[in-house]
């Protein structure tokens, strides 16, 4: 079972509906009661990275899914939930995120360094390039995935690294490290590929059960 | 790289895709969640479903189709048509769209635009402008109500200002061109594209795959949009983009 984390700051029908078609149970809560009977989290998000913690802290969930990491049991964020892990965000200033992975997530620049103009946001389909092997990657391939974000993470430590794509600069697309996980494009909005990339996610859950 | 998109769209009224499908595999060629599918199937990297119902059921009704298309895509799409304040967006979002399209609303209130970026994030709004060259004023003139009533804005300062209110994506639609089967207006397009920061997508005169090229290498247009080529089978989707790729232009 996976516990989708409803914080007011996502489009949980179609990371749900996704789930639906792979086939993997969910449930769609705000409650760390409730969260914490399942096997892995999905942290969804779309919105800005301030508002976003602050409903985390408000309903104490920042707390409770730095426990539930602790715990061993996977954890994926997606498109703003990604970013969340990570240190810190400019975006609109400065504020901490969660902390669980190393970097700083930043504004995409207006110009790549030939001087074209970037369109922001990053918006449409965009090619993986994998950077290390990893069992979320199994069988995906350097596919076509689904992105829409202003802002990207920057400065993280390359072990986590697990696919980027390129957009005048490198956007971590796919990072990982121990349970953590985040993508930074919509999985379940990129077609095969994203959904391979989720019933990876699901299968990291199913071997964190077995550690359990 | 970012790929060019190729979005089909698709009419529904009462719940159902009007205005001429040929599609004669299909059971049915009026179930909107059918026709998504075939549309995906073929390599579609987003759908526009545009609600053209005339009553308060019908637009219910859409809310019952956004669900069954969210339950059976893995592709993006769009919802416009209708849509008039805040909660018209939640219904619509909620029920599993990635972004609605705002035209008429849009340019009577466009504080909506704000409250709709502010609330769901800039990438869920995407701005309809239908576009008509006015030779009186040497630019394009902005056009509500499907195109039936002229406004005092011009496509290129209505462009900014969406933008600069929050809008995510311009969904840019020449009167000029639509049903022409001509190509895009690529010096409207062009210019709406130079003026702003975020994602174009062309609309209007598609005939052949060709136009595609031309809009995506003399306009640099982010996506194109089409209806009738695709509905009457003139062309599909995959052909579409193997020309495209034989072109050299990036594609999914």
């Amino acid at each position: 079972m996976i516990g989708i984390i409803d914080y007011g700051m996502g489009n949980l029908f179609s990371v749900s509906k996704a789930l639906d078609r792979i086939g993997i149970p969910y449930i769609i809560s705000e409650s760390p009661e409730e969260l914490t009977k399942t096997k892995g989290l999905i942290l969804p998000g779309v919105g800005a990275f301030k508002d976003a913690m602050a409903r985390l802290r408000e309903k104490e969930l920042d707390r409770f899914i730095n426990t539930y990491v602790d715990s061993g049991r996977p954890l994926l964020g997606i498109c703003l939930g990604m970013q969340l892990l990570f240190e810190e965000s400019e975006e609109n200033g400065r504020f901490e995120g969660l902390g669980l992975l190393k970097g700083r997530v930043v504004r995409i620049p207006e110009r790549d360094a030939d001087g074209e103009r970037l369109k922001v946001p990053h918006m449409g389909w965009n090619k993986l390039q994998f950077h290390q092997e990893a069992s979320v990657l199994d069988e995906v391939g350097e596919g076509f995935v689904y992105f829409v974000h202003s802002y990207y993470v920057n400065q993280m430590d390359e072990e986590s690294l697990l696919a980027s794509a390129s957009y005048g600069v490198q956007v971590p697309a796919v990072v990982g490290r121990n349970n953590v996980f985040g993508m930074q494009f919509h999985p379940e909005k990129s077609s095969e590929t994203g959904m391979k990339l989720l019933a990876n996610f699901a299968k990291a859950m199913e071997q964190s059960e077995e550690l359990l | 790289m970012m790929t060019k998109r190729i979005i089909p769209c698709l009419d529904v009224k009462e719940g159902r895709v009007v205005k001429g499908i040929q599609f004669v595999e299909l059971r049915d060629a009026g179930d909107p969640v059918e026709l998504a599918r075939v549309y995906d199937q073929q390599g579609a990297d987003e759908l526009v479903f545009l609600d053209i119902s005339a009553s308060v059921e019908g637009r219910k009704t859409m809310v019952d189709v956004v669900q069954a298309v969210a339950s059976e895509l893995a592709i993006p799409f769009t919802v416009g048509g209708g849509i008039n304040a805040l909660d018209d967006m939640k219904r619509i979002l909620r029920a599993g769209a990635d972004k609605v399209s705002l035209n008429t609303a849009a340019v009577n209130n466009p504080d909506l635009i704000n409250e709709g970026a502010a609330f769901f994030g800039s990438q869920c709004i995407v701005i309809a402008i239908d576009a008509k060259y006015d030779s009186e004023i040497g630019t394009w003139r902005v056009y509500t109500h499907g195109g039936r009533t002229p406004t005092e804005r011009t496509v290129i300062d209505w462009a900014k200002e969406a933008v600069e209110r929050g809008a995510g994506e311009i969904l840019l639609t020449s009167m000029d061109e639509d049903g022409s089967k001509k190509g895009f207006d690529i010096a409207l397009t062009k210019a709406v594209g130079d003026a702003v920061s975020v994602p174009v997508i062309a609309s209007g005169g598609a005939g052949n795959a060709q136009h595609f090229l031309d809009v995506f290498k003399e306009a640099k247009a982010d996506a194109a949009l089409a209806a009738s080529i695709f509905h009457y089978k003139e062309t599909g989707v995959g052909e579409v983009k193997q020309f495209l790729r034989n072109a050299e232009v990036n594609v999914r």
